[in-house]
């Protein structure tokens, strides 16, 4: 039995996990079993890895000590870091952390790519190998600078949406420098390495990363991560042809499909096109200024509780801002006062709610609500008219009727929750701002909606105190 | 680069080919929950870019090459690492009715 013969079988059992695992996942009840399963796939693959050092390159015999020196220091501090920053993460963070993983993953695409190229490794191979090194070079390196402004803007440290005149132009010149460096090394071919080409020709991959993503404001960018998850598979995916390494192709392979359909999806539940996303300027534009007749009812936030203590059916649309006022614990607490009445409470989650989809259910599943009264848009949107009351808190455009009937608007036709339908609206606000969207929101001056203004956390603690005042 | 592995040509294509309908299969049947710890687990996933990572370090011949190839391991190491803890901790989260304490 060989060393080889142990790596690729190692491989393959790590490959066989990943795919197990990632199929667990597809349940709340077997998923954590399934990222488990998947685990030790990759301490299997890591550890088959460092068989690598039996048969390394004749250039490298020298280095080897250092080499293997180095790998296991590199491992050390990415491991130890990733760890501790993942635990400590909140749950509201998710979403820049994982835009901030999947950038590390491309690029370490990249330098993959950067090595064979230096080393003219790649070249030797052939021009088909050449050509997935360097595809798999320019994939990684826009997934890491993309995912690394992506994770500035969700973190709050890059507020600024820069947008330039000639923005488009300038990315499609760099897309193109970058072709033509690569045709360049392509031609030079195997036998030489021109060092500065290829240097050029990751930094111009870099440079485009970041001016794709800086024009894209904060609502689309769950689309941009789940684009540039998708990016970076294929990097991994090409790198892995290029390296004979089949769990590489595999893996990647696999996750850039999944990613690209899951943006799909993303962009769908938005009503745009990932191409709109990318190369349009939404939230720049003004709404119409179309005013809206009718005006805002106020109500206590006591009397909204006893409104929904008596009613025997409640639906419940929480959106980011109930996370931003932490107030998921109180809304809980005050939802089991509900069902102890016997109120049918149920929660229904928008596609988009939160900075990421499914990011809402995380938010409510950390809180302890159980997930089978979370519904999703298409399971409930039919009970609305049925529910005494809905209450929303901290959402807004998801839940604006203005979507379904007003052609002039910039949301018009996205998917909404019809919040409108039910006997009795109560949106609890912090004032009488606009979403996220810039649009107002005709639902609040509806006859049935009443206002309950103040944070979220506070209005749940008066609604709490509210109903158990009544005994 | 071993003769028990050698992926060429069509048979590329094939694995290329294949993989994707898988993944887009698996991924199609996730109800729409579980899409924020399915993403951070397929990120995940292409955390096993750092397996490629560690050959090309363990084969670098130049300072320049081994400084790439430690830049790589500690991102793909960063990746993988990062993927698995915070999705194990969306995930540990989920419970149902009757599974409360």
């Amino acid at each position: 039995m060989t060393v080889n013969f142990i790596i690729a079988a190692a491989f393959f059992i790590a490959t066989l996990l990943f795919i197990y695992g990632l199929k667990r996942m597809a349940s709340p009840v077997t998923a954590p079993s399934g990222i488990r399963v998947a685990g030790w796939g990759m301490v299997l693959a890591v550890a088959a890895s460092f068989l690598y050092a039996f048969d390394v390159r004749e250039a490298a015999a020298d280095n080897l000590g250092m080499n293997l020196f180095l790998a296991l220091v590199a491992l050390g501090i990415g491991v130890g870091w990733a760890w501790r920053s993942g635990k400590k993460v909140a749950m509201t963070g998710m979403p820049q952390m994982v835009a901030l993983y999947n950038g590390m993953g491309g690029g370490a695409a990249a330098a993959i790519a950067a090595v064979e190229l230096y080393s003219g490794n790649a070249q030797h191979y052939g021009f088909a190998v050449t050509v997935l090194a360097l595809l798999g070079g320019l994939i990684g390196a826009v997934a890491l600078s993309g995912s690394i402004v992506a994770w500035a803007k969700l973190d709050g440290r890059l507020n600024k949406t820069i947008r330039f005149g000639a923005q488009q132009l300038v990315n499609g010149g760099l897309l193109a420098f970058a072709v033509l460096l690569s045709i360049y090394v392509l031609a030079v071919g195997d036998g030489g390495t021109p060092d500065m080409a290829i240097t050029l020709f990751f930094l111009v991959s870099l440079v485009l990363g970041i001016l794709l993503t800086t024009p894209i404001g904060g609502a689309d960018m769950p689309v941009v991560i789940s684009l540039y998850n998708a990016f970076t598979g294929l990097a991994v995916a090409f790198e892995g042809f290029v390296l004979q390494n089949p769990a590489m192709i595999i893996a990647g392979t696999v996750v850039g499909s999944a990613g690209t359909l899951l943006t799909f999806l993303m962009a769908k539940a938005m009503n745009r096109s990932v191409s709109n996303v990318i190369f349009s300027n939404f939230g720049a534009e003004d709404d119409g200024g179309s005013d809206i007749e009718g005006s805002m009812k106020s109500v206590e936030a006591s009397d909204a509780a006893i409104n929904m203590y008596y009613g025997s059916r409640v639906i419940i649309v929480p959106g980011y801002g109930l996370a931003v006022a932490q107030a998921q614990h109180k809304l809980y607490e005050f939802v089991k006062l509900l069902q102890k009445q016997g109120v049918d409470v149920s929660f229904a989650i928008h596609p988009v709610a939160g900075r990421m989809p499914g990011h809402m259910n995380v938010l409510l599943a950390e809180a302890g609500i159980p997930y089978d009264i979370i519904h999703d848009l298409e399971d409930i949107n039919e009970e609305f008219p049925l529910a005494d009351a809905a209450l929303v808190i901290g959402a807004n455009d998801v839940v604006n009727p203005a979507a379904r009937s007003n052609t002039s608007s910039p949301i018009y036709g996205m998917p909404i929750l019809n919040v409108d339908q039910a006997q009795q609206a109560f949106v609890v606000k912090r004032g009488q701002g606009k979403g996220y969207s810039g649009v107002e929101n005709e639902l609040f001056f509806a006859d049935n909606t009443s206002m309950v203004y103040g944070d979220a956390q506070k209005v749940m603690v008066e609604m709490i105190e509210a109903i158990k005042s009544l005994g | 680069m071993d003769a028990t592995t050698a992926i060429t040509g069509f048979v590329a294509l094939y694995i290329f080919m294949l993989a994707a309908f898988t993944g887009y299969e698996i991924i199609g049947r996730v109800p729409a929950i579980l899409h924020t710890p399915l993403m951070s687990g397929s990120n995940f996933v292409h955390g096993i870019v750092v397996v490629g990572a560690i050959w090309a370090l363990l084969n670098a011949g130049t300072p320049l090459e081994q400084t790439i190839g430690f830049i790589g391991v500690v991102l793909g190491a960063g990746n993988a690492a990062g993927g698995y803890v915070v999705t194990d901790r969306m995930l540990d989260m989920f419970k149902t009715s009757d599974k409360q304490e």
